[in-house]
């Protein structure tokens, strides 16, 4: 099984309307989790976190991945991001080719910053390009230029850092022609992996309620699903090839950090809000959780000062904590498992789930043309894709779950 | 000298006996002055007044409807002597019209009680008359003098009119502070006639209530016209036939007083081992089995079920539940009629029948209130007589029984409508029932503001949503009482809905030709805007008979897919799906397609079209017609 690790750098230099994530524009958050101190704050938790892990029994190998997301992780001198990932070589030993990845926002670095990364073993970056053209652009408040993100590219490329840029359809007054400039637009930058995804109205945020107020149009699911058909179009035919339902990629340079995430293996994830996970045995032998116990979910406390307080106390600074029964642990095997190109292993289910499973009790799924039966796996069609809420529910009722 | 008066529970002279009820609206304040005269006559001590009345309701609150004092023995001195008020509640609505003529047979006077805020409403009105009828004296009585708002003179005019009375004849009480209260006592005492039974005659009593107690079984409440009733003595149903061992007879007042007897003219109770309320039909004539009167009083028939509706569980394996239910609330309500009936949308439910929509809707209120049933109630349907082309007469209860085919003749059920509103709304009033295939009767002016209008319509337009409409166009001011007036023939149709082809019983509906248009579009198009979008195309179509008259294409879902689902999404992802598979569940499934309940409730109200597109797909529908 490998081992992954998340980091979450929870600081923008400003917030943008649609977005609901855990991130501050101050750069003094409390209780010591200030941008100066942030990443001998997440060193300290990485120690705690061990420490935990070794008192439960729970013994991860070397680290396989490292991935900075935020918030803007760029916002920290490059000098912070390189001893955050030197601190998980200490703590728990790094593989000699493990992918480390940073996101990025366009106008927040240079090349100089660049070059620091690929020196402090950073292989790749994930630039927020979101869109190619300047009205999609100021409608989700980006304050970069398309330019920047070819300067980005091209620095990385420069310094034999992968890119990767993240694309949003479907914002308010974007236009079919607007969305294939900005699927054009990525593919001509020559990177090797490409995120789109559906604009996601959350009704807290400002284009939220923007939107409920009645002075933004809502987006709507019929014009996503076109442009989900044009970027899948768009994006096979210049040999990127759809790995996930949001992620393109050229065969080999997929990010093998996310992967891990929809193939349920262990990763541990710090800084405020972050998510934690890692798998039981599947005897039993799990410790007073109950005997169909599968896994462990945990969450980090979301507001960064009662966060930092728990990390100055060495404490493990958890919000939360779920146990994961075998059914729910089906389910997400199921839910997780459809969003890929490789599939979901019937011999794999079978084994999540205890009881065996034939390739002739997902007929229904198949003859909805909503997914193909590839070598024992069900494989989503690209209207499988779409409709993967129905195709996962059906494959719920199809398990009994 | 004068002989001695008799006056004890069980053998009191009929001289001093006055048994009276009164007629009140919901909310004009009828408990509060019974609660007021219990306490004046001093059967509860005014510190105990509290504490009962509190009592009282959590224990009605615990065990439904029945603890209610039906019939309370009151004793009141006026002049020295002392007297026994029978006071006799009365059920408040239009749809127990018939047991409130119960309740005016077994009394000689009326307190007719008005809110002095308020101003007389139809269905008092309507109860009035049937007392009036019954040759009761009225007493009129405007409560809550207490409020600033009250207006006597103005409504004591009113009444003065509808009675044809002084206006300083009415009397002013308020309940709330006991103001006036003693007066009426008085006044009941000089202007109700005592009864004039024959007490020497074999006993003959009315049963004008009847209860299920859940700890004394059937509680029967009686008065006595002739004759007199024995502790041990075996009674006879006339009516039903059924001859029953009393367990106790007694007296209220206010708690539950075993007597040796009853005599004429006196109001009491009587338990029995009868198993439900049917056994003790309110309206039927009690005797004794020894010495059985030979002729029962008069009046006595079934009430007659005018609504039908279907009910079925949402979760079929609920059917169980829902017979016991069902069965449990009959024990209480000899009115409620129901069969068992399968829909080939909804499953297993039943068929009921109803007094009236109010009775329809406490009954649905009960059953999912009181015994946690999840339901689907079909729209509301009356009884019509179809008589097919070969001459075979169908009785349609429901639209699944129309006959296909030919149709010679339907004959519909008729009401006569009675309306009370302020003046400025006749117009609307006016507008809305020709909306409802009203015939316009007279109309009075029961003061310079108010008046009464009379309707003969369809009872079919009514138990839509007709009153609910009614009181949005005349801002809740109006109000409706209405009664069976006949019947006539009508040009009828049935209109179906397909769901992907395939009929929905549940939403086929019986209309007037004129108005199937308007039910088809609106329906087809209620039902596209409540149906969510599903994998495939789903066509929703009205017809009448093979052919169509409206259509609407819910489209594909192209996409559902959440676009993110990273590490820290998985948890919420996982339980948004689980969410999502409750809700599915509370879906009904007609053939492929995913329906919400709101869809069957959709059915049960008939919203006037507003806007464009719906008129203008009506019109296109009757032209094809033309």
């Amino acid at each position: 099984m490998e081992y992954e690790v998340y980091i979450h750098v929870p600081f923008c230099l400003r917030r943008c309307g649609y977005c609901d994530f855990n991130t501050y524009t101050a750069s003094d958050l409390g209780g010591g989790a200030s941008r100066g101190n942030y990443a001998d704050m997440v060193i300290r938790e990485m120690r705690t976190v061990r420490r935990w892990q070794i008192d439960h029994g729970i013994d991860e190998p070397a680290v396989s991945t490292v991935f900075l997301g935020g918030g803007t992780p760029t916002v920290l001198p490059a000098a912070d991001l390189v001893r955050m990932v030197d601190a998980v070589r200490d703590t728990w030993g790094l593989e000699p080719d493990a992918e480390i990845t940073t996101e990025a926002n366009p106008d927040t670095v240079d090349a100089d910053y660049i070059h620091e990364l690929a020196d402090g073993g950073f292989t790749r970056i994930s630039f927020g390009m979101q869109s190619a053209v300047p009205h999609v652009l100021r409608t989700l408040d980006r304050t970069h230029t398309p330019e920047n993100v070819t300067a980005g590219v091209r620095a990385a490329e420069r310094c034999g850092l992968r890119s990767s840029v993240d694309l949003i359809y479907g914002a308010p007054g974007e236009s079919l022609d607007d969305w294939r400039t900005s699927v054009h637009a990525a593919i001509d930058l020559g990177v090797d992996h490409v995120s789109a995804y559906a604009l996601t109205v959350e009704p807290t945020t400002k284009m939220g309620r923007r939107i409920a107020a009645g002075t933004l149009p809502r987006p709507d699911d019929d014009d996503e699903a076109a442009k989900y058909e044009i970027a899948d179009d768009l994006f096979s035919a210049a040999g990127l090839q759809w790995y996930e339902i949001s992620n393109w990629a050229r065969p080999g340079r997929e990010s093998r950090h996310n992967l891990g995430y929809w193939r349920n293996v262990d990763w541990a994830g710090m800084g405020p809000g972050a998510h934690s996970h890692y798998a039981l045995p599947l005897d039993g032998a799990a410790g007073g959780r109950g005997e169909d116990a599968c896994g462990i979910r945990s969450w980090d406390i979301a507001h960064p000062r009662m966060w930092g307080r728990k990390v100055t106390m060495d404490e493990v600074p958890w919000q939360g904590e779920e146990t994961i029964a075998r059914d729910e642990n089906a389910e997400e095997t199921i839910m997780l498992g459809l969003r890929l190109r490789e599939g979901l292993g019937l011999d794999h289910l079978s084994a999540v789930l205890g009881r065996e499973l034939t390739s002739d009790m997902f007929r229904p799924v198949l003859d909805a043309g909503l997914a193909v039966l590839e070598n024992g796996r069900i494989v989503p069609t690209r209207r499988g894709r779409l409709l993967n809420d129905s195709l996962i529910a059906d494959c719920f009722e199809i398990c009994g779950l | 000298m004068a002989k001695e008066l008799h006056n004890k529970p069980g053998y009191t002279d009929q001289s001093v006996i006055r048994n009276f009820c009164i007629i009140a609206h919901i909310d004009h304040g009828k408990s509060t002055v019974a609660d007021r005269i219990l306490q004046l006559s001093g059967i509860v001590p005014e510190r105990e007044m509290r504490d009962r009345f509190l009592d009282r309701m959590d224990i009605e609150q615990e065990r439904g409807i029945t603890i209610k004092s039906q019939a309370v023995r009151v004793p009141w001195t006026f002049d020295g002597t002392e007297y026994t008020l029978g006071m006799i509640d009365t059920p408040g609505h239009v749809d127990f019209t018939y047991e409130v003529s119960r309740a005016l047979a077994a009394c000689e006077g009326a307190v007719l009680l008005v809110d002095a805020t308020q101003g007389i409403e139809a269905q008092t009105l309507s109860n009035l008359y049937m007392a009036i009828d019954h040759d009761l004296a009225i007493i009129p009585v405007l409560n809550k003098i207490d409020l600033p708002s009250a207006e006597p003179e103005k409504h004591a005019e009113e009444i003065a009119g509808l009675i044809g009375c002084d206006p300083s004849d009415v009397l002013r009480v308020s309940g709330k502070t006991g103001e006036g209260v003693a007066d009426l006592l008085d006044q009941i005492v000089m202007e109700v006639p005592a009864p004039d039974g024959d007490p020497e005659a074999p006993a003959r009593a009315l049963i004008f209530d009847s209860v299920y107690d859940s700890y004394r079984g059937i509680v029967t409440y009686i008065r006595m016209e002739d004759g007199e009733l024995h502790s041990r003595e075996k009674v006879h149903m006339m009516g039903i036939g059924m001859t029953h061992e009393p367990i106790e007879i007694g007296v209220i007042s206010p708690d539950m007083t075993p007597t040796k007897a009853l005599g004429a003219g006196e109001v009491g109770y009587i338990i029995t081992g009868a198993k439900d309320v049917s056994q003790s039909k309110v309206g039927d004539t009690l005797t004794s089995a020894v010495r059985p009167a030979s002729e029962p009083l008069p009046g006595y028939r079934d009430p007659k079920p005018m609504v039908y509706s279907g009910l079925f569980p949402v979760d079929n394996a609920q059917f169980p539940e829902l017979r016991e239910a069902l069965d449990k609330l009959k024990l209480n309500d000899a009115a409620l009629i129901y069969t068992p009936e399968t829909s080939v949308a909804l499953g297993f439910g039943f068929r009921c029948g109803f007094l009236g929509l109010l009775h329809m809707e406490i009954v649905s209120e009960r059953l999912s209130r009181e015994f946690g049933l999840d339901l689907i109630q079909t729209a509301p349907n009356v009884t019509y007589e179809v008589t097919s082309e070969d001459g075979k007469v169908h009785h349609v209860t429901n639209p699944s029984e129309f006959p296909e085919g030919k149709v010679k003749k339907i004959v519909e059920p008729m009401v006569a409508a009675d309306i009370i509103l302020p003046k400025e709304f006749i117009g609307a009033v006016m507008d809305l029932c020709q909306e409802h295939r009203g015939q316009m009767g007279t109309m009075e002016y029961i003061s310079t503001e108010r008046v009464e209008m009379h309707y003969r319509m369809p009872l079919a337009e009514i138990v839509f949503d007709f009153f609910d409409q009614l009181k949005s166009r005349t801002k809740g001011y109006a109000s409706l009482d209405y009664h069976e007036d006949g019947e006539q023939s009508a040009d009828l149709v049935k209109v179906d809905i397909l769901i992907q082809g395939d009929k929905v019983d549940a939403f086929s509906a019986i209309v007037h030709r004129d108005k199937a248009y308007s039910y088809g579009v609106m329906m087809t198009k209620k039902l596209r805007e409540l149906i969510p979008r599903q994998q495939f195309e789903i066509p929703i179509q009205a017809a009448i008979g093979s052919r169509i008259i409206a259509r609407e294409t819910i489209r594909a879902l192209r996409k559902d897919v959440l676009a993110k689902c990273y590490g820290g999404d998985i948890t919420r992802k996982r339980k948004l799906l689980e969410k999502q598979k409750a809700g599915k569940k509370r879906m009904k499934m007609l053939g492929h397609v995913e329906v919400p309940q709101e869809a069957f409730i959709a059915a049960l109200s008939t919203d006037e079209p507003t806007d464009r597109d719906t008129k203008d797909k009506i019109r296109a529908a009757q032209k094809k017609e033309g």
